[in-house]
């Protein structure tokens, strides 16, 4: 714990203060072992609720966006699953890419993509989001996402049926379920 | 303005060909309700004037490119909803200046198909109020229809 500079805290700047007390708190916080027990409780609360409430981005671009839509329709019923798709690219965490992406579209997905906040997830659904599928070395479509965005989870299928959508969010549940997003300090 | 008068496919045909003696040709392949014929690149532009303001063709369907190798072709489906007659003229264009007058002033409808035209085969429509790529990003430089383009098939 460093409280030297504690008698001179009056001279400091706004900045400095700041700095030097979060600095003070972390460390009672952590030398008194009250780090070790909110990340006990708190981490696999927040987990749990980030799990549980993803929003995916309501953004269909082809045949894929039709399993998409069945799959939020009665028979697959995403919404049990917390999938609630958004129009909006500033309430969602969840980029689910479905179809070819042209090259023409890719720098308004790679926007999209950058207006969601953190912590954000992508998955690739379909063929052509995975590589470009039947468009091989097409002059005007994307030859895979992961050439622009970083992608979480692959959902291979030309296209995909709603399980295996539904599964690829199973697979993103265990990924942040490892992912210590609770967590509320650096260790 | 269009006339509200039935024609039918052989007086559609007498009409043009009495406006047109030389500029428009009639194929001789027949189907009920259709006109097949190709037209001059200069005389375009009156036929389909002609067509839409005499004849009542009030719709343009389709507007597209050919890649015939050593020549272009633009084609255009006209079609009356009263007479129910669909024309199609096909217009010959030399590929290495594929220039054709823009119809999109008679029929807003042909805007885009030409646009389109453009985008994929390169044809240049001449009075088009905004001629720019349309699915296509801006700063490509090929047309990819058009049978000598290679791009993506290495």
């Amino acid at each position: 714990m460093d409280l030297s500079a504690y008698p001179n805290a009056i001279a400091m700047s706004a900045k400095e203060f700041v700095a030097w007390s979060t600095n003070v708190m972390d460390d009672i916080v952590r030398a008194t072992g009250v780090k070790k027990a909110l990340d006990k409780t708190m981490d696999p609360l927040l987990n749990w609720g980030v799990r549980n409430s993803m929003y995916p981005l309501h953004f269909g671009i082809a045949c894929c966006a039709l399993e998409m839509a069945a799959c939020s329709g009665p028979r697959y019923d995403n919404e049990r699953l917390g999938l609630v798709f958004r129009s909006s690219p500033r309430q969602c965490d969840v980029l689910l890419v479905n179809g070819w992406v042209t090259k023409k579209l890719r720098p308004s997905l790679r926007r999209l993509y950058e207006e969601m906040p953190e912590p954000k997830w992508t998955i690739a659904m379909g063929e052509c989001a995975i590589s470009g599928g039947p468009w091989y070395d097409s002059y005007n479509v994307v030859q895979g996402v992961d050439t622009f965005i970083p992608v979480d989870v692959y959902i291979p299928g030309c296209p995909p049926r709603p399980e295996a959508l539904i599964d690829g969010f199973l697979k993103l549940h265990q990924k942040i379920k490892k992912s210590k997003i609770g967590a509320f300090m650096e260790d | 303005m269009a006339e509200d008068v039935s024609y039918t496919v052989e007086q559609v045909k007498s009409k043009i060909s009495e406006a047109f003696p030389t500029a428009v040709k009639f194929e001789s392949k027949t189907k009920p309700r259709r006109l097949f014929m190709t037209a001059d690149k200069g005389s375009l532009l009156n036929l389909a004037k002609m067509m839409k303001e005499q004849l009542g063709f009030d719709q343009c369907s389709l507007v597209t490119g050919v890649d015939r190798c050593d020549r272009m072709q633009a084609v255009y489906h006209l079609t009356s909803y009263t007479s129910n007659i669909t024309a199609e003229i096909v217009v010959d264009l030399p590929r290495d200046n594929p220039e054709v007058d823009s119809i999109a002033p008679l029929w807003g409808g042909a805007n885009w198909h030409e646009r389109e035209a453009y985008d994929m085969f390169g044809i240049i429509f001449k009075g088009h109020p905004k001629l720019e790529r349309l699915l296509l990003p801006a700063d490509y430089t090929f047309f990819p229809m058009r049978k000598d383009c290679d791009k993506g098939r290495d």
